[in-house]
């Protein structure tokens, strides 16, 4: 087991990779009363063309499998896994994000049977005909429910736009159609292919006893046989640098238009440190350029075209990367118009202030010590980070060396004409 | 476990309630005036906090008092507005660095101290009105806040059932308030209002974080005076009765999905004897993923993906929401109502409660574990005017036996019913 300190955040990592590949990480945490593990596997709706395991041949499944198999890995033979969580007064849940499944609980009580109970349904999967089946009808009601929510549409009205081929384009609970082609075979062969140990990471945080909760990951995964299992083979089609499409509008049920601005990055292959440094470069650009202390968003607010619903984003993962900007709006075309001068403008050399530098990155190192009180943030972010090449815990010190050169340089290679994109919710 | 509890200090006009802990890397300002609801206040309150937040008299312009929270490590702003029970709250906090955790030593409590003693008491002020711009900037926030409950159906059709439920009733006002009301106010009336809201409404200021009680204390004292009131109070009037027959309303709408909300009238509000009985009545039929609710309208019918129910302990009401197919509403209400009338008949086991009881231990501590979470809890203390300690709540649940819980439900009575549905509804 090896133990990372942080001090000027006074906290302490522990780590220790199984023999059978898994990472598992615990960070302690005195003085709260929840224990938040999460069972995360490197395997999200993007992944749905790959070389099964022990198989010659590459395979595309339907939209939406990863999704779907999140949701039945908690039925088994003999009865829902919610039930026992709820019985050691555990709650438990999972999400699917476009590269990663996450099972997860809280509690504040029986820790050790709950990990143990985590850990083992996400590790003993049971598909039958019947309950897949079932399921088609409770995920088709989350997929209409999406289909109404007009920021929903948007997100992902956007994503198509900025994307040709990449299937991040894709919603990550497919279709009522797509879901329909599912079977149990199907399940367990993206099972067997994305769930083994060496491709999954285990966070526990929380009030707990560090070297008793290693040991007892560490039985638990002795006493399960694995094969060595080689790295998952994925496969992408190439995707052009410029967008799909530059501009969508839908027609929806709402009474105020919504209008999210993008721009793809030209470049999504980083990872480790060149990644992070480059996700918070252009985070720190957006919020200089974006932040509510910023002339734009003075601007923007005051002639209305912006409300308490605006916000700005950058991320990353591998293969795919995006700013977002934008929220609802009394005017879509001109607030379109808007953002995009803006930041063709804080595109151009010089145009960012040195003390507005340092002001922004004084508000991130504070907002990430805000962060850090939530062990939800804590595991689910130190997980995405890691499967990046990543510490989450390089935030910080990161920051502090920022140049203003890293944001011009950051801001030059991201802004561009062809990699915009405008996506609109109008009424109908 | 570790149960938070506080220390109270009461000044003149206000109480400041100290929650120390070494838990967190922030610490925390929260700031709270509550007033009775009524539809005469309740538009001009909903903009009072957008107003106040948006500058002061030492930080004039939004860009200004902005910068200045960046530079004090990002320290966190926010209003909030929330309807307890018939009272309207006023949030407003402010959480902070702790600097111990940087490698800077600026005094970052005695800034946010002072910052949002300035936010509260040294508004931006001219000719006895707020800035006009500032004013009407945020009222024209105020009427988009307002109306964009219209484009998310899930928030709407909950909004339409207390509507529909609470027609008579204060609680029906939205907690933004009403369109209609927002022009009418100016710089001026919206300022008086201000004057005569710090001088009436109940005043509560809470500190969470890793801080020194003592000067805490001074920071209070000097910075936030008030003159002494005897707050208004309101009846819980969750209580009242509705007539014998159930009132249904449908509603067609452009949607895909059918949002079912059914309102119940629980007879039973926060404070009262059987108050944790129906804390753990409604866990048992709908709260958790173990629920009755879940297992039957979601695990074995498929109409579901969302099903659940929860409780509005202050006004005394329960609400079922859930989204289904158009074309599954009778279905839908038939299995929610079996299931009020499984829990009516004690039909339920040892096992149900024995895990609701652990649920909702689990959730209260775990609320507990955000600064956030410690001021809701204790702030219902405030709402009921009853002390209820945590470790009360805790042995309270404990203690509920199965004829409780039925005796809880037997007092549960279904009053609305709301269905927002497409067109293709009853084809």
């Amino acid at each position: 087991m090896e133990k990372l300190i942080f001090d000027q955040l006074q906290e302490e990592l522990y780590h220790e990779k199984m023999d059978n590949g898994l990472d598992v990480y615990i960070l302690p945490k005195k003085g709260f009363n929840k224990t938040f593990a999460t069972f995360t596997t490197k395997y999200g709706s993007i992944d749905n063309h790959f070389l099964p395991l022990d198989k010659d041949e590459y395979v595309k499944v339907p939209d939406g499998i990863a999704h779907f198999l999140e949701h039945k890995m908690f039925e088994k033979e003999d009865g829902d896994v919610f039930q026992q969580f709820s019985r050691q007064g555990a709650s438990a849940n999972a999400f699917t994000s476009f590269t990663r499944t996450a099972y997860l609980f809280s509690s504040t009580s029986e820790v050790e049977k709950n990990l143990e109970t985590l850990i083992d349904f996400v590790q003993d999967p049971y598909f039958t005909k019947e309950t897949v089946d079932k399921e088609k009808g409770i995920i088709g009601q989350e997929i209409t429910m999406y289909d109404d929510n007009p920021d929903w549409r948007l997100y992902y009205g956007l994503i198509e736009n900025m994307y040709k081929n990449h299937p991040v384009k894709i919603d990550i609970a497919g279709t009522i159609e797509s879901i329909s082609h599912i079977t149990k075979d199907m399940l367990y062969e993206c099972y067997h292919t994305f769930y083994h140990p060496s491709n999954m990471l285990l966070f526990i945080v929380g009030p707990v006893d560090t070297e008793a909760i290693m040991n007892q990951v560490r039985d638990n995964q002795n006493k399960k046989t694995y094969n060595e299992q080689p790295e998952v083979k994925r496969k992408f089609e190439d995707e052009p640098s410029e967008v799909a499409q530059s501009h969508r509008q839908l027609k929806m049920n709402v009474q105020t238009p919504k209008c999210l601005v993008g721009i793809k990055t030209g470049n999504a292959t980083q990872s480790g440190e060149e990644m992070l440094k480059k996700e918070l470069s252009l985070n720190i650009m957006l919020d200089i350029l974006f932040g509510k202390s910023s002339e734009n968003y003075s601007f923007l607010y005051g002639e209305g075209l912006i409300d308490d619903t605006f916000s700005y984003d950058y991320s990353q993962e591998q293969g795919f990367g995006f700013a977002m900007i934008g929220g609802d709006t009394i005017d879509p075309d001109r607030l379109a118009d808007e953002l995009r001068t803006m930041l063709l403008k804080g595109r151009e050399n010089g145009s960012i202030a040195a003390d507005s530098l340092e002001r922004a990155k004084k508000k991130k190192i504070g907002s990430f010590m805000r962060a850090v009180n939530s062990p939800e943030y804590i595991a689910n972010q130190f997980t995405r980070y890691s499967f990046n090449g990543m510490n989450l815990f390089d935030i910080v010190p990161t920051l502090e060396n920022l140049q203003l050169a890293d944001i011009e340089q950051a801001a030059n290679e991201l802004i561009a004409e062809d990699r915009f994109s405008v996506c609109q919710v109008v009424p109908k | 476990m570790n149960v938070i509890e506080e220390t109270v200090k009461l000044y003149d006009g206000f109480k400041l309630h100290m929650i120390k802990t070494d838990k967190f890397k922030t610490n925390t300002l929260v700031w709270k005036m509550k007033a009775p609801l009524q539809k005469e206040t309740v538009t001009v309150r909903s903009l009072l906090p957008h107003v106040l937040q948006s500058n002061s008299a030492d930080h004039p312009t939004t860009a200004k008092l902005r910068s200045y929270l960046d530079e004090l490590y990002g320290a966190a702003l926010y209003v909030d507005l929330a309807k307890k029970g018939e009272y309207h709250v006023i949030t407003i906090s402010l959480d902070i660095a702790n600097e111990k955790f940087l490698s800077d030593q600026t005094p970052l409590l005695k800034k946010a101290f002072e910052l949002l003693a300035e936010i509260v008491t040294k508004p931006n002020v001219s000719d006895n009105g707020f800035d006009q711009t500032t004013v009407n900037k945020e009222k024209r926030t105020l009427k988009q806040r307002i109306q964009s409950v219209n484009d998310d159906k899930m928030r709407y059709a909950n909004y339409r059932l207390v509507q529909e439920m609470c027609k008579e009733e204060p609680y029906a006002l939205h907690v933004h308030g009403e369109l209609e009301a927002v022009d009418q106010i100016t710089p001026e009336t919206l300022y008086s209002y201000y004057q005569q809201a710090l001088e009436k409404d109940e005043l509560d200021l809470y500190v969470i974080g890793d801080v020194d009680e003592e000067e805490v204390q001074s920071y209070a004292s000097e910075l936030f005076q008030f003159q002494n009131r005897d707050p208004q109070k309101t009846e819980a009037n969750g209580r009242s009765h509705k007539g014998d027959s159930v009132h249904e309303v449908k509603e067609v709408q452009d949607v895909k999905q059918g949002k079912l909300n059914i309102g119940y009238r629980t007879n039973i509000v926060y404070g009262d004897e059987d108050y944790f009985a129906l804390q753990v009545f409604n866990g048992i039929f709908g709260g958790f993923s173990h629920s009755k609710l879940f297992l039957n309208v979601r695990e074995k019918a498929s109409l579901a993906y969302y099903v659940g129910s929860r409780l509005e302990s202050h006004k005394g009401l329960m609400m079922v929401m859930s989204g289904i197919e158009n074309n599954k509403f009778d279905q839908a209400t038939g299995i929610i109502e079996e299931q009020l009338q499984a829990m009516k008949n004690g039909d339920f086991s040892e096992k149900e409660i024995g895990q609701t009881k652990a649920v909702i231990k689990n959730q209260l501590l775990e609320t507990m574990d955000t600064a956030r979470g410690v001021v809701e809890v204790l702030f219902h203390n405030i709402i009921s005017r009853k002390e209820v300690s945590l470790t009360e709540w805790l042995n309270g649940m404990d203690q509920v036996s199965k004829e409780q819980i039925i005796a809880a439900a037997k007092k549960v009575e279904l009053d609305t019913v709301y269905f927002l549905h497409g067109k293709e509804e009853g084809e």
